[in-house]
């Protein structure tokens, strides 16, 4: 699905993101961590593609084409999309019309938007006034529309209420087909196989860990991907001993560099 | 305001009176469509229609809603001269030539169901076009006005004096939308005043979307009675060569009184002044001004002028300006969601121009969306 190969980044001469190697097969749903600065919206950025990252090196593959150098807009329709931790607000354009631009049309916003409790929301300008929560809301309530097959998601849960946290939660599910639906008679194993949306999520608390099964986590430290593994593993040992213990671990991965070199 | 240098035609042979303005020659009417007239008169309470110095057509439709050539007013009312030249003094016209525009007057406690529309139209190359209008909303009343404003399909150049008086009596209502759409020589210098009683309501829209040589208007509301409300919204657009210094001035002269004045302006390459004035003259009135620009193009130049002027200590006035281009991540937030580049921008301009008009009947919001909808916007 998405294969990032040796990829450098630079943010306005800045090189932020160095030698990121990543791939993400159908299915399968990876979660990166790290702290602050360390680049996640940065690479989820260049994945998507906005012309302020610079690729300095390597390449971005999806769905076994070379789109490193495309624009936003034809990544969007080869099926990758992305849920903005900080979306800006569009003045005089309204939710009901960000729904049916995603959509290409394709959908009525009014019966998606109750999935959300979002029906209120349909006529008010996109984002303005927005609280933390129903920014998050109104991010994935696009998503929905847009059904990419790569998710690209900011830090879905930040400022999200408890009691809105499953409705978000949900939907994430539904966007990466992770629903087992009672009246679905298939083995789970086929459906596990049938799934073919992927997802690359960003969190900071961890929170979303609880609502959605995640195959693959990664820790970005300093531009770097220092760690990956089970998520659950590596959030339990971020949550007890911190990124200190990435320090280490880059470390070591640079010794190794040399080692072998 | 400069006096024009340029000479215009005066005088141009006389028209005939249109029993029916469908007879009017298709790309006319499509131009008279552009500024929100619709020849069959249809949805409308009265049609009012100057072309060139000639009224051409005149009419009403409800009980109680008067549309008249203001000459007409003028020889029929021997009380006019309380209204008439009250707010913008008469100037003599034109070597003693009575004047010519409309006078629209609704009847005490009257609710025009439609709107009227008033269409002043310059159909001669190079001729100087004036009117005097005259509105008149009687106590507790309503009116609906739609004027479009326009030069014929195959004018270039001309000159538009147009001169609006309104009074909005106690507890009436008054919306007047005015949709201008001119040839790229056109000098156009409307002027306009409104003086609004106790309770009244005053909305007034400008839309002008197309190019013009010179466009200069500053109309004033005097707000004389307790708890008047006034509210200006004024949506511009400048191509390449149109220079347009537009503006709206309310006084605040009652207790009680509120006003807003809104504009967006766009140049594609234009020059735009963006004034608002609200004058705060008694204690306890409130005023809020927003003006907001957009450069869509390297070109041209938006200058924002909002002024406030408090009088007394105890007044509310604010007022926001912002003026720049279209933000990257606006552009680029719609591309993640599919849109190319124009397409982007194409949207954000749209939604930059959609000003929802409180209080504004929807066919008035209708005209307006077409106005938008048709200009040539060039993205």
């Amino acid at each position: 699905m998405l294969l990032l190969e040796g990829l450098n980044v630079a943010v306005a001469d800045r090189q932020v993101l160095t030698d990121i190697n990543l791939e993400i097969k159908p299915g399968e749903t990876h979660v990166l961590f790290g702290p602050n600065g360390s680049g996640k919206t940065t690479l989820l950025g260049t994945i998507m593609g906005f012309p302020r990252y610079k690729v300095t090196a390597g390449r971005i593959l999806f769905q076994g084409k070379d789109i490193t150098r495309l624009p936003v807009n034809e990544r969007a329709a080869m099926g990758i999309g992305m849920a903005f931790q900080r979306p800006p607000t569009l003045r005089g354009v309204m939710l009901r019309d960000i729904i049916r631009i995603a959509s290409r049309n394709q959908i009525t916003p009014d019966t998606l938007a109750g999935s959300l409790n979002m029906e209120e929301f349909l006529d008010r300008e996109v984002n303005h006034g927005f609280s933390g929560g129903e920014l998050k809301r109104s991010e994935l309530l696009q998503l929905l529309a847009q059904n990419p097959d790569l998710v690209l998601l900011d830090e879905p849960e930040s400022g999200v209420d408890l009691e809105n946290m499953a409705l978000i939660g949900q939907a994430i599910n539904h966007l990466l087909e992770k629903e087992v639906v009672p009246w679905d008679d298939r083995p789970l194993r086929e459906v596990r196989r049938g799934r073919t949306k992927s997802g690359l999520i960003i969190t900071h608390t961890g929170y979303i860990l609880n609502y959605l099964e995640a195959d693959v986590g990664h820790v970005l430290y300093k531009g770097m991907l220092s760690c990956s593994g089970n998520p659950r593993e590596l959030f339990g040992c971020i949550k007890r001993v911190g990124y200190g213990e990435c320090i280490r671990c880059a470390l070591l991965e640079m010794k190794g560099v040399t080692a072998d070199a | 305001m400069p006096e024009i240098k340029e000479n215009f035609l005066q005088e141009t042979e006389p028209h005939a009176y249109i029993d029916d303005l469908s007879t009017l020659p298709s790309m006319e009417k499509e131009r008279l469509l552009y500024t929100g007239i619709d020849v069959t008169g249809k949805g409308r309470a009265g049609t009012f229609m100057q072309l060139d110095h000639s009224v051409v057509h005149c009419r009403s439709v409800q009980e109680g809603v008067e549309v008249l050539n203001i000459q007409e007013a003028v020889e029929k009312y021997d009380w006019i001269g309380e209204y008439f030249g009250r707010l913008i003094p008469l100037e003599g016209g034109r070597d003693g030539r009575p004047p010519t525009g409309y006078f629209i007057r609704v009847l005490p406690g009257v609710k025009a169901r439609y709107p009227v529309q008033a269409s002043l139209y310059i159909g001669r190359e190079g001729l100087a076009q004036e009117v005097n209008n005259l509105v008149l909303v009687e106590e507790g009343a309503s009116l609906d006005v739609i004027t479009g404003c326009a030069t014929g399909a195959l004018v270039h150049r001309g000159l538009h004096v147009g001169i609006t008086e309104a009074y909005v009596k106690k507890g009436a209502k008054l919306s007047f939308t005015m949709i201008h759409n001119w040839g790229k020589e056109v000098v156009v210098r409307p002027r306009g005043a409104t003086l609004v009683e106790d309770g009244g309501i005053f909305l007034s829209n400008f839309v002008c979307l197309s190019g013009v040589k010179s466009l200069e208007m500053n109309p004033f509301t005097r707000l004389a009675g307790e708890s008047a409300v006034a509210r200006y919204n004024t949506i511009l657009i400048a191509p390449p060569g149109t220079v347009m210094d537009t503006g709206s001035r309310v006084y605040l002269s009652a207790p009680k009184t509120k006003a807003e004045i809104i504009s967006r302006a766009i140049t594609t390459g234009g020059e735009i002044v963006s004034r608002g004035h609200i004058a705060g003259e008694i204690p306890g009135v409130r005023g809020h001004l927003e003006c907001r620009g957009l450069m869509l193009s390297e070109q041209g130049r938006i200058y924002a002028v909002p002024e406030l002027d408090a009088r007394v200590s105890n007044v509310e006035l604010s007022h926001e300006a912002a003026v720049g281009k279209v933000a990257e991540e606006e552009i680029e937030y719609l591309m993640a969601r599919g849109l190319d580049e124009g397409e982007a921008t194409a949207t954000i301009v749209r939604g930059f121009l959609n000003v929802r008009i409180e209080g504004l009947p929807e066919v008035l919001q209708a005209e307006i969306d077409r106005a938008i909808a048709d200009s040539e916007l060039g993205i």
